[in-house]
């Protein structure tokens, strides 16, 4: 199993106060890895320093062999890191085609470029039948999807989604299960941020549970799944 | 009302000048959310910068000729001037609160003012500016100043290019996903502070072809040519919906056109004998900011700021 990311000792402060606390995780090329935990764990946090966003005050990010500290936010995505945002954050007054162009920035393979957008359709088909039309007018489930087949645009090595399910009703949030599901047997490797700690789980291959910054517990997402402090914290069993 | 093609053509013409100036501050404000407030002597700089190049010419040379080297050499004095500004008076203010860069704008406004009153010779006083030779034509009931044919033909293609630059090419493209938002554009692998100078950039060129244009218009260029210029671009982007290129364009054609309509007009309605002529124009011009901020603070073209929640 090769680690396509490593990640140690990662600290993030926001002014004086630390979000991230010194976590280190790996994931592995061809897996899907997910942080669960509750809103403020610093999950987003760490996904936006990941990106570039944000920068860490110590750690080490090794990507693919490479150190991602001092990289500037613009220069992540070209090697090969991929980042929909928590909250979607499509361009609103921009078509779907452009929306899903611009995720190709950085390509100049104009038949490729081509075969990807109708590969982006192929997974969410509804794109497809709106791609002419502003992406602010999508509804949030829509939204979704237009931002996974926007980071699937430049071909990443990996994936980051940020609460993909955030917000959408339980079919769409079905959907975007089983896109992902679909994303992962094709090969993609995935590092998942949900809050939506069973959903997340059950499809993953490793998982870390994060408090207040740190992380508390790891384990495969099956065992994860089944342990007991993780049912009564985030699954709602008591 | 026999002379109101007249008036609306003077409008037109007036409204260019300040739709061209107003592109200056849409561009920056869509992309950074700052109000350049030294925009105006982005103008005001690009006026001499002219006027350099047409005395550095040996006399006797053909304004035809003349008019593409001033322009260049406005351009290249504005550009250089707001990229500089940019790099070392905003940048550095990048995250600080937002009055910060306002103020920094007004300061760097009076410093530009200053540093031209005082150093480039004679312009203490207004300097003569060339004009175009010949006499008004006319079109119809309609006469046009010779001088104006510049502004008649730069500022719709200064339109149209900036039109296609925005949506048909890659760098517009990048432009419209900073504006709409910022982290985002990153994502995508956007050069963001590129994309900033190049606002700065753009609007600095199109204020340039401004200044050559009041320069020929008013034969004349002065220090403080950029205060109420800018001043009245800034109310036709407002008015247009700022943040909007076509908005700033449609603003500063809707401003020409009231101060036109007022100046020729408001004399003959009732009890208004007094506040007629050309006296009252900017006060006309800024009642109508007013009345437009009461009734639709977004602008013409604006949009409630709603998607950057």
């Amino acid at each position: 199993m090769t680690a396509l990311l490593e990640v140690e000792d990662l600290r993030v402060a926001y002014g004086k106060i630390e979000a991230v606390k010194g976590i280190s995780f790996t994931v592995n090329q061809g897996e899907v890895t997910t942080l669960i935990g509750t809103n403020g764990a610093g999950k987003t946090t760490t996904l936006r320093t990941l990106s570039g966003l944000l920068k860490p005050t110590a750690g080490r990010l090794t990507f693919d062999g490479q150190d991602l500290d001092r990289i500037p936010a613009h220069k992540i995505v070209a090697l090969g890191l991929a980042h929909s945002p928590e909250g979607r954050h499509i361009f609103p007054r921009m078509t779907i085609e452009e929306n899903l162009l611009l995720g190709a920035f950085l390509r100049t393979d104009t038949p490729g470029i081509q075969a990807d957008v109708e590969r982006a359709y192929g997974l969410f088909p509804i794109l497809g039948e709106r791609r002419r039309q502003a992406a602010g007018t999508l509804s949030g489930g829509e939204q979704q999807m237009l931002a996974m087949g926007r980071a699937l645009m430049s071909r990443p090595k990996l994936l980051m989604l940020d609460e993909p399910s955030m917000g959408l009703s339980p079919l769409m949030m079905q959907k975007i299960m089983a896109t992902i599901v679909e994303l992962k047997a094709a090969g993609t490797t995935i590092l998942l941020v949900e809050q939506n700690a069973q959903a997340a789980l059950s499809l993953s291959d490793r998982g870390y549970v994060m408090e207040t910054g740190r992380i508390v517990l790891s384990g495969t997402g099956a065992d994860l799944l089944h342990d007991e402090s993780v049912r009564k914290a985030y699954l709602g069993e008591d | 009302m026999h002379d109101l093609p007249q008036q609306l053509a003077n409008g037109l013409i007036l409204g260019a000048l300040y739709g061209l100036v107003a592109i200056g501050y849409t561009m920056v404000y869509g992309i950074v959310q700052l109000i350049n407030f030294a925009h105006g002597e982005i103008v005001m700089v690009g006026g001499f910068g002219a006027l350099t190049a047409y005395l550095a010419l040996p006399g006797g040379t053909t304004l035809w000729l003349a008019l593409p080297l001033m322009l260049i050499a406005g351009i290249l004095v504005s550009t250089l001037t707001a990229v500089a500004a940019e790099r070392f008076a905003y940048r550095p203010l990048r995250n600080a609160p937002r009055l910060a860069p306002l103020i920094t704008a007004i300061g760097l406004s009076i410093f530009l003012q200053q540093l031209v009153f005082s150093f480039y010779p004679d312009a203490k006083k207004a300097r003569v500016f060339p004009k175009l030779p010949g006499d008004p034509f006319s079109l119809g009931s309609v006469t046009i100043q010779r001088s104006d044919l510049f502004l008649i033909i730069a500022a719709p293609l200064c339109m149209l290019a900036l039109g296609w630059f925005v949506t048909r090419t890659r760098s517009g493209r990048a432009m419209q996903a900073t504006s709409q938002d910022p982290d985002t554009a990153k994502l995508m692998g956007i050069d963001t502070d590129r994309i900033i100078v190049m606002a700065f950039a753009i609007g600095a060129a199109f204020a340039a072809v401004a200044a050559v244009a009041y320069g020929l218009r008013s034969g004349q260029v002065d220090f403080r040519m950029g205060f109420i210029l800018g001043l009245k671009a800034f109310t036709a982007a407002v008015l247009g919906g700022i943040g909007n290129i076509y908005g700033a364009m449609l603003g500063g054609v809707a401003l020409g056109l009231a101060e036109a309509l007022a100046t020729g007009y408001i004399q003959h309605l009732p009890g208004m004998h007094l506040f007629g002529g050309g006296a009252w124009k900017d006060v006309w011009a800024f009642v109508l900011l007013i009345l437009v901020l009461l009734v639709r603070p977004q602008g013409l073209l604006g949009e409630r700021v709603s998607d950057r929640a």
